[in-house]
């Protein structure tokens, strides 16, 4: 009663509009904006089926880029692993007596990049090559050993990198007593292009899927903006600014970004946890151990924070374009 | 409170809706505009709410010209006016209580205040009990009388009501007219668009009468009959 006496009071005088202080401005729009943005939340699920479609249409859209990055992040890693060379191969002189094969030896295990150093005689390698081929008896015809005697170095898994390895290879072929440095690296940037083109392939369809984000969070926020026409309408009729009106859709937007970036999130994990027994099998056929790594915090915490920015981004596209255009009639 | 001077509105298709029109509300007044559909009184109160612009003239509302004001001030001037639709423009999927205090919530007032201030202006309007309500369970009656409550719930200095009673029937037209009256002797201008002379010829106010957008006449609408 009193307060309505207050009321009373305030219209009897002269008709003024009560103003609310700077302060309390500050603090009605802070209030104001988490409101909106909890209340934006409740309105998505007052059409449950179509926010549901909505938000896995963005999931699917989104977790096809996500996958893609964890599986690629994967296959560099396997890349890495064989980015250099495991094994360099020194075939010697074939004039090189066998105490001078013993200092060379000796020398090149005094490399700080060299882990180990194994010596094939001419005549083992002969032997080796009648074990495997089928000529073994054709070679006894022959009136001397044609192979070199191989020293096989080992690199430090430091030196094994593309760049590392270079520098031993160079290193090595200015030793006396080699005829041949061999390293087998062709087969390791044949994949790397590969994997170069498959990374502007994902890209570009990442691109394409991305802007199909946008496109899907537009028009949705476009839809809910037109049905919601006479609303809007009204909310200018009794004095809400534009930048009012639009905050809920900016929000539902950045809504259904987060949540369709949750969804890619799941979807991404479910496929790389499905590929994990089958990747690891495959690799148990080369007696490797890899274990596929997931999304790490932070790559989570960017899928949440790139999908929300694209719902916001969508949404007040939509806002710019259609809403400021609604006038009371 | 409102000063029209030579204004004039013609819309697309060169119709004159407003030609010339001049006219003084002052502080505290309250009158009755009135003519047959399509005189302009609807043009009229658009002009004066910014929901139009005029062709020419100039329109001052509270001592400010508004016949070029930037667009974006527009929602701060209108919460200085309250308006009242016949078709009551209520938001029917919010409660009573909701949409009286929709001004309330865009200016920024706390949810206790919105609420302490909403159900004054219900008791105001006699609506005490339906707060909870959804508008489209009242009256044809009651969901004007929450229009009301909500245009005077920032207590604008003007009230402008489009055919307030348009819809209703002549006992509830007069209850609704009697809330303006008391709504004007706490100081709020009022300006009634109506075409509904029978209403107008009962109470004692001036009255603006427009017959194809021109201001055909400015008195009582007793002193004319009689």
């Amino acid at each position: 009663m009193a307060n309505q006496m207050e009321d009373k009071k305030v219209l009897s005088g002269s008709p003024r509009i009560t103003k609310v202080s700077f302060l309390g401005r500050v603090s009605a729009v802070i209030r104001q904006h988490f409101q909106q943005a909890f209340s934006s939340f409740s309105e998505l699920w007052k059409t449950p089926f179509a926010t549901l479609m909505t938000i896995f249409v963005l999931g699917l859209a989104l977790s096809l880029p996500s996958a893609f990055h964890v599986l690629y992040k994967n296959a560099e890693r396997v890349t890495g692993q064989w980015d250099g060379a495991s094994e360099i191969s020194l075939f010697l002189k074939k004039d090189i007596s066998e105490p001078r094969v013993q200092v060379l030896i000796n020398k090149l295990a005094l490399y700080n990049d060299i882990d180990s150093v194994t010596y094939i005689s001419r005549h083992q390698a002969l032997e080796e090559f009648k074990e495997m081929s089928s000529f073994s008896k054709a070679l006894n015809y022959l009136d001397e050993n044609p192979l070199p005697a191989v020293l096989v170095v080992v690199p430090t898994k430091e030196a094994m990198n593309s760049a590392g390895s270079k520098l031993l290879v160079a290193k090595l072929e200015r030793e006396q007593g080699i005829d041949l440095v061999r390293v087998d690296v062709d087969w390791i940037e044949k994949l790397q292009a590969i994997l170069s083109l498959l990374v502007d392939i994902v890209i570009a369809i990442a691109v394409l899927l991305l802007i199909s984000v946008l496109l899907i969070v537009s028009n949705t926020i476009r839809l809910n903006i037109l049905s919601q026409r006479d609303e809007i309408e009204v909310l200018k009729l009794v004095g809400a600014t534009n930048s009012f009106i639009q905050r809920p859709y900016l929000y539902v937007g950045a809504w259904y970004g987060l949540l369709g970036g949750v969804i890619a999130w799941l979807l991404t994990f479910a496929m790389v946890t499905w590929l994990q027994s089958g990747v690891m099998s495959l690799m148990g056929l080369y007696q490797l151990q890899f274990e596929i790594s997931l999304m790490s915090f932070n790559e989570v915490m960017t899928l949440f924070g790139v999908a929300t920015g694209l719902g916001f981004v969508a949404s007040y596209v939509s806002v710019k374009q259609y809403l400021v255009k609604i006038e009371p009639k | 409170m409102i000063l029209f001077e030579e204004v004039s509105k013609i819309y697309a298709g060169n119709h004159g809706a407003l030609k010339q029109v001049d006219f003084h509300l002052k502080q505290g007044e309250m009158a009755f505009l009135t003519g047959h559909s399509g005189s302009g009184k609807s043009t009229l109160l658009k002009l004066i709410s910014l929901m139009e612009r005029p062709t020419t003239g100039r329109i001052v509302l509270n001592g400010n010209d508004i016949s070029n004001i930037k667009g974006n001030d527009i929602p701060y001037l209108r919460r200085h006016i309250g308006m009242i639709f016949q078709d009551h423009r209520l938001l029917m999927n919010r409660s009573v209580l909701e949409n009286v205090g929709l001004p309330l919530l865009i200016e920024g007032y706390s949810r206790y205040e919105i609420k302490r201030r909403s159900l004054a202006a219900l008791e105001k309007v006699g609506l005490m009990g339906k707060e909870d309500c959804a508008p489209i369970h009242l009256s044809g009656g009651e969901q004007q009388r929450v229009g009301i409550a909500r245009a005077i719930i920032n207590q604008p200095p003007l009230l402008l009501a489009d055919e307030p009673t348009g819809n209703l029937d002549p006992k509830l037209s007069l209850e609704i007219l009697s809330l303006f009256e008391s709504l004007n002797e706490f100081g709020m201008s009022v300006l009634i668009a109506t075409h509904d002379l029978g209403l107008i010829a009962k109470m004692r106010y001036r009255t603006l009468t427009l017959k194809d957008g021109e201001m055909i006449n400015d008195g009582l609408m007793r002193e004319r009959n009689g």
